[in-house]
């Protein structure tokens, strides 16, 4: 392989890993605009979503497509408990404790899961065969590649319909700018609360499924991806939808990138280098904040 | 229509209203004038829902709604355009007049929804141009229309107007002036809670004092402007 098919191939595999971080930095944001907190059972969400489809696919041996839906509505379903039991009933609503909260409720999905699952690294058959297909720049690249990236593209198209052409998905926009106006129109904040973890944990699951071929699965992949999520999130602008894949991609690119060229060794580092270096520089990330202006 | 019945409110030891009692009938125009902080926008966030009192009855046609939530409270038909506009900032015109009918969603109303629509374009023409600009690009007074236009599109049975003249222009505030005599006469009940005393003063029925979260004077609207307290406290000297 030259050197222009090597950077064609972390090219490839960035994109990939970037797709997975835009849709969960989707995940984040939403919970975000509804609430203002930050939801750490988002990485949670990833694992879940993996390990459903694990579960369903190889133990249970149910059709793939099949698996995905349900693994999708279970971890959505995970969320709305979440929301509906200790969100919703925490004493202080102050964003700090709920953060706080979330990171507890985070402890507790993986204790369980690692008490359901184990700690083994399992995997997930790809969706369409392992065959490499060779692309023009000499890359090459696995079916499963393909169906994340058009997934994760087609859930942005979905995504944007819905807040951009739906009343809900207005609704929800809504209530992230002003949740008293949100009020005084009628929308019930309680039930855009709920659908927005509702909501977010089916993003988490979709990511932690369609990676789940490429790079196995266990009780705790997600801690790493949603972290690397959220640093997306940031640094596309935390709330920002557009900035959520502005951010998933260019840390994407960046982490493969720097792991080829550089060194591997800090693959994991160059994601939180990225955070801390937007958090110092520019702290409403490349896009600025959301729509949300919190009152 | 409404009935406020003993009401009390405090913000932690704070008391915003000390036991107020109005009735409000159907089809009129009540204003509710008083100076800064004595406890106006209170008393409409509470009939919204928004706060809770610390005691009394707020009874709409017949039913105790005092412990409604603000959405139960709109789909009563209760809507009220706040002080300050509160506007949805970065959605657009056309978004905030959408989401001002989000309490009548669903098919059935689907038509009526967008016959509202262009009845408030017409009342209020300077939007029409707007449709697609974010709200927050408006003037002042092109936000305060839009404010009373998000809060027509919900179809209000009573209309709780906030401070609609605050800080406009004067010829807005003969516009906004205007087209609430005009709902008046489509048959909608306002209560219109204003600084400018002398404006609600004239397009109201009726009218009450609120002075430091108590009613001081409380009587016809058109005596009130007589009134040589009145006059003293809140029409000021020169006109
Ligand atoms: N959120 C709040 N927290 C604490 N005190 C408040 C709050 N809102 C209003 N107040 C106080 O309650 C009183 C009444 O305020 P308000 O109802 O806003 O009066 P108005 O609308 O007539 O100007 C004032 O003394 C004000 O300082
Ligand atoms: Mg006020």
């Amino acid at each position: 392989m030259d050197f222009s098919q090597q950077i064609a191939q972390y090219i490839v595999t960035g994109l990939t890993i970037g797709a997975i971080y835009a849709i969960v930095a989707m995940g984040f944001n939403i919970i975000h605009n509804a609430t203002g907190i930050v939801n750490f059972a988002q990485c949670e969400f990833i694992s879940l979503g993996g390990m459903f489809m694990y579960s369903l696919v190889v133990l249970f041996k149910v059709n793939l497509i099949i698996s995905f839906f349900i693994s999708m509505a279970g971890v959505a379903l995970i969320g709305a408990l979440i929301e509906i039991g200790p969100i919703r009933h925490a004493r202080s609503k102050e964003i700090i404790v709920l953060i706080f909260l979330t990171i507890g409720l985070s402890e507790v999905l993986r204790g369980t899961a690692q008490e359901v699952w184990g700690t083994d690294n399992v995997g997930v058959p790809a969706f369409s065969g392992e065959n490499p297909i060779h692309l023009l720049g000499g890359a090459t690249i696995v079916p499963q590649h393909i169906w994340i990236f058009a997934i994760t593209v087609l859930v942005m198209l979905m995504l944007h319909y819905f807040f951009k052409k739906t009343l809900m998905g207005k609704a929800m926009r809504a209530t992230a700018v002003n949740r008293r106006a949100a009020a005084l129109v009628g929308i019930s904040v309680n039930r855009i609360t709920l659908f927005s973890f509702a909501f977010s944990g089916a993003l988490g699951a979709v990511a932690g499924i369609i990676i789940a071929p490429i790079s196995t699965t266990s009780y705790d992949t997600g801690i790493m991806l949603g972290l690397k999520g959220f640093a997306a999130a940031i640094l596309g602008g935390y709330g920002n939808f557009a900035g959520a894949i502005l951010g998933g991609v260019i840390l994407g690119l960046l982490e493969s990138l720097g792991a080829g060229l550089v060194s591997s060794q800090y693959k994991d580092a160059i994601a939180f280098f990225i955070l801390l270096l937007v958090l110092f520089l520019k702290p409403t990330g490349i896009m600025g904040y959301g729509e949300a202006e919190r009152v | 229509m409404l009935k406020i019945d003993g009401i009390s409110s405090h913000y932690g030891g704070v008391q915003a209203l000390d036991d107020i009692s109005l009735a409000l009938e159907e089809g009129e125009i009540l204003a509710l004038i008083g100076g800064n902080g004595a406890g106006k926008t209170t008393l409409l966030n509470l009939i919204s829902g928004i706060i809770r009192p610390s005691q009394g009855k707020i009874v709409f046609k017949g039913e105790n709604i005092v412990s409604f939530s603000p959405e139960r409270i709109v789909k009563l038909g209760i809507i009220q355009v706040p002080e300050g506009r509160h506007l949805f900032g970065p959605l657009t015109v056309r978004e905030n007049l959408e989401l001002g009918a989000y309490r009548r969603r669903g098919k059935q109303n689907k038509k009526k929804i967008s016959e509202d629509f262009k009845y408030i374009l017409q009342l209020f023409p300077v939007l029409e141009k707007r449709l697609n600009q974010r709200a927050e690009t408006l003037s002042g007074g092109e936000q305060q229309m839009l404010a009373i236009g998000r809060g027509l599109m919900g179809k209000p049975v009573l209309l709780l107007l906030d401070e609609p003249s605050l800080g406009l222009a004067p010829l807005v505030v003969q516009e906004i002036i205007s087209v609430i005599e005009r709902l008046r006469k489509e048959g909608t009940t306002i209560l219109l809670v204003e600084q400018n005393a002398r404006a609600a003063l004239r397009i109201s029925d009726r009218a009450y004092v609120l002075k430091t979260g108590k009613i001081q004077l409380q009587g016809k609207a058109s005596d009130l402007l007589e009134d040589g307290e009145v006059k003293r406290a809140y029409l000021g000297q020169d006109s």
